[in-house]
């Protein structure tokens, strides 16, 4: 939009067009169906966390991890019978952010690749979409452990 | 153990209205939103924040991919307290492996039993 001033008036003319015909997105429909699926799947999280709690001992700090994997798990199910695209589809974020989305970019982008074979397909572009989260968390943990660690070194905190 | 599942509902349903807003707002991809998610989950553990998120909302602060950020995080500020600054390197997936685990594990899984649709 900045560039504005290097595009000749019909293509100005064009982009009034293009605004006009945009589909409007239906923001407050899809935050409410991001609220009550996401609001859901944290729900069913906390019902598999109560379970590890009681039955193997977990205590409330620990029990994310179990729960974290079992939630993949799942989602590796769903994203191979087909459903996690069309929840994706009806929820978008809802779907998305919760540790599910994470499990469904990996699984998904396994199972579309397996045709170029195990090594080159399946290996090389597992983490194609998931990279950037394991990319962007790792170094922004670090940078901030790194800050809190040397605060506490010189006695700041 | 109720108001519990209510807080988790609530809680972990905000996040993900946080993430459509990023979507549909600001037109953000999904792995920016995801990505932006992480670093935001990382710089509130930071800060000492996340955590009573969690105790307070359970699932609806473990759940969603903030807590990624979170516990990488926390990996290593606690090897940090134990080995000093090489621990902020070696500690960083000492809580978070069970995600990065099972998602590699069970999307091989997935891949060997599933096939392609279209």
């Amino acid at each position: 939009m900045s560039k504005k001033g290097n595009k000749t008036p019909e293509q100005q003319q064009y982009e009034k067009l293009e605004q006009k015909h945009e589909l409007k997105r239906p923001v407050l429909k899809n935050c409410i169906r991001a609220f009550w699926v996401g609001g859901l799947i944290c729900t069913v999280g906390q019902a598999i966390t109560y379970f590890y709690i009681y039955f193997f001992n977990f205590t409330e700090q620990t029990a994310g991890n179990p729960t974290v994997a079992t939630m993949i798990f799942i989602s590796m199910l769903l994203t191979g019978f087909g459903v996690y695209d069309r929840l994706g589809q009806f929820a978008g974020a809802g779907s998305a952010v919760p540790v599910t989305g994470f499990g469904n970019a990996v699984i998904s982008a396994a199972i579309e690749h397996r045709t170029e074979g195990f090594v080159l397909g399946v290996g090389g572009n597992m983490f194609k979409l998931a990279g950037s989260v394991i990319l962007f968390g790792v170094f922004s943990a670090f940078v901030v452990a790194l800050i809190k660690t040397l605060l506490i070194i010189w006695g700041v905190i | 153990m109720l108001p519990m599942f209510f807080w988790a509902f609530v809680i972990g349903g905000l996040f993900c209205v946080f993430g459509q807003i990023m979507f549909d707002v600001f037109k953000l991809t999904p792995g920016h939103t995801l990505s932006l998610l992480v670093v935001i989950g990382a710089v509130l553990d930071g800060v000492g924040l996340y955590e009573p998120l969690a105790d307070f909302a359970g699932a609806g602060a473990t759940i969603p991919i903030t807590s990624f950020g979170n516990s990488l995080v926390h990996g290593a500020l606690q090897e940090a307290d134990q080995h000093g600054l090489v621990g902020v390197l070696t500690g960083m997936f000492e809580v978070t492996s069970s995600g990065i685990s099972a998602a590699i594990i069970f999307g091989f899984i997935g891949a060997l039993i599933f096939k392609p649709k279209g």
